[in-house]
Formats: C-alpha cells, sequence, structure tokens
C-alpha cells in the first residue's frame, strides 16, 4: 500500500507552548543544547498509486483540514519503500 | 415578537443549556439547534456555545467547523446574521474564518478557570451595543487552549479597524498570553464576535459574583429591535 506523510509544523513566529515544555523537560533530564519545535504527522494510506493528482488532491486536504494555514505549515511527501524500512 | 435565538449544540459541547438558559432569562426564545441539520430553523441570531466539540481532536474547534450546519452559519453571517462565539465556539469561528486569528494552548500550560476583569473596546457590535467603550467587566472564563494568536500584520490592522472587541484588563492578568491582551475580536461588518470568556454564566446572582453577561443578551435584542 503506498502512503503518504503530511507534517504539520507551527509557523516560526507563532511561539510553541508545548515544543517549550518539552524542551524545559529536556534540559532537566540532562539533554543540553536541544531546543524543540512540536509538529503532527498524519500517515496516509492511499489506495492506488500516488500520483501528482493524487499528491495535489492531498495537499488540498491539509490546506482544508489537517493544518490551520494561519498558524502552521504543511509539506506533503510520497514515504519511500526505503522510508518504510527505515522505520520498521 | 420575541426574538428567536438559536445555540447550536455540537459533538461535545458543553454550555449549550447555560447559553439558552440565559437567552430565556434575558428576555428571548431559546431554540436548539442540532449540529447535524442544516437549517438554522429561522432564528435572527446564533450562539456557538463552549466546550470541547469532537473532543478538541486535531485542533480546538476544526472537525465542528464542517459540521452540517455551519454552511448555513456561514451564509447567514455573511448576510448580517449575529453570531456569538463563546470559548468553544470562539475556536469553531476562527476555524471556519469567519473570524480572523487562532486559539492555542495557554502560555502557562494549564487548564485556567478564574473571574477575569476585560475592558470592553468596542462598544458598536451586535453583540456589545449596550455597554460603553472603555467599561470594565468581569465574566468567568476557563479554557486550556484560549491564547489569541495572529500575524502582525492581522493584530494591526485588527486594532486599526475596531474589531478588538474585549481585552484581557491590564488591572487583572493576561490568563494565557494572548497577543496584545486579546479576548474577544469581531468581522469586519460586527455581527460575528468571539471571545474566550463565557458571559453566559453571568446572568443569575445565584451563580455569578457579577451580572456583566447581561448586556450580550440585552445589546442583540437591542441590535434585533433596531432592526
Amino acid at each position: 500500500m503506498a502512503r503518504v506523510v503530511v507534517d504539520v509544523m507551527p509557523k516560526p513566529e507563532i511561539l510553541d507552548p508545548q515544543g517549550k515544555a518539552v524542551t524545559g523537560a529536556l534540559q532537566r533530564l540532562g539533554f543540553d543544547g536541544l531546543t524543540v519545535r512540536q509538529g503532527k504527522r498524519f500517515e496516509i494510506e492511499v489506495d492506488g498509486d500516488v500520483t501528482e493528482d493524487r499528491l495535489e488532491e492531498i495537499r488540498k486536504a491539509a490546506d482544508t483540514l489537517l493544518a490551520n494555514t494561519v498558524i502552521e505549515s504543511f509539506t506533503v511527501r510520497e514515504e519511500t519503500v526505503a522510508d518504510q524500512a527505515a522505520n520498521r | 415578537m420575541t426574538a428567536r435565538i438559536g445555540v447550536i449544540t455540537f459533538p461535545g459541547s458543553l454550555d449549550d443549556h447555560d447559553a439558552l438558559r440565559a437567552i430565556r432569562q434575558c428576555g428571548a426564545e431559546a431554540v436548539p439547534l442540532w449540529h447535524g441539520s442544516d437549517s438554522l430553523d429561522d432564528v435572527s441570531a446564533v450562539i456557538l456555545p463552549g466546550g470541547f466539540s469532537y473532543g478538541d481532536y486535531l485542533r480546538c474547534g476544526a472537525i465542528a467547523r464542517f459540521a452540517p450546519i455551519m454552511s448555513e452559519v456561514i451564509t447567514r453571517a455573511g448576510a448580517g446574521l449575529p453570531v456569538l462565539g463563546i470559548c468553544n465556539g470562539f475556536q469553531v469561528l476562527c476555524e471556519a474564518h469567519l473570524l480572523p486569528g487562532a486559539l492555542i494552548r495557554n502560555d502557562v500550560q494549564i487548564f485556567t478557570c478564574r473571574d477575569q476583569k476585560l475592558i470592553v473596546e468596542n462598544d458598536r457590535t451586535a453583540w456589545t451595543n449596550q455597554f460603553s467603550a472603555g467599561q470594565e467587566i468581569t465574566i468567568v472564563l476557563k479554557n486550556g487552549e484560549g491564547r489569541y494568536v495572529a500575524d502582525a500584520d492581522t493584530l494591526d490592522r485588527l486594532e486599526g479597524e475596531g474589531q478588538v472587541v474585549f481585552r484581557y484588563a491590564s488591572s487583572d492578568l493576561n490568563p494565557n498570553g494572548s497577543y496584545r491582551d486579546i479576548a474577544g475580536v469581531s468581522n469586519e461588518r460586527g455581527n460575528v464576535v468571539g471571545l474566550m470568556p463565557h458571559p453566559e454564566h453571568n446572568v443569575d446572582p445565584l451563580t455569578s459574583p457579577t451580572l456583566d453577561g447581561v448586556g450580550f443578551f440585552a445589546s442583540v435584542l437591542a441590535q434585533l429591535q433596531a432592526v
């Protein structure tokens, strides 16, 4: 099954309270020099092949629902077989 | 004729019954509306209540924004229907792009519940015309994701056009880190207003320290009588 990944991140000018809290917790645990911004990752199983039209449709879905572009930006990419193997 | 004011119940709405009760208490007919309906049932104003529609999944208000009844809300808001979004209702209106900006997690990271002092900045909207500009009112606030954000250009425009309707009073605190202390905004026309505090909880001396919420309902009734 083909898979498309949509990553949604808070825009740089929007403060990210969750990322800030995680950053603080990491520092307290001794992981120094790490600054976190927290986003969301959507893994979408696609029936059939991932064509450019299909990717465009998913970009539209991301723009409509998955991300609020007032405060977030998103990227859409097909997950390759190599990606899937690496994540296993 | 008594004005008919609707309150939309979404799955997870919490304060719909308080809003209905407040409408009745302020002298109008309260009309319960269901999110899955595609009709606003001829109401002359509508309230989107507080709560946790769809469990706040994805983003607060993001899924409720696509409820069947929202198409009619968007169409009639464009034609001047008075619409008030309270807390989660404010989040739904922002997600629906009926209001500018967005609401994210409080800077303090915790759910905040308190009697909050506000300053009425704009007394010309459908929901604030019985207040006076600069008036301090106290309305209960209870939210975890109430931090109002927008880009600097949008904030400048809102301030320039008088679309900042309420601010957290400087004599009190900014409870959630909202940019420029903004507690509520309106659309350009002033018929759509959203705010994080809950005026429907401040209409009865039994349960609230002030009756400042009454002014919201008196305002929309005055607006409807003037039309």
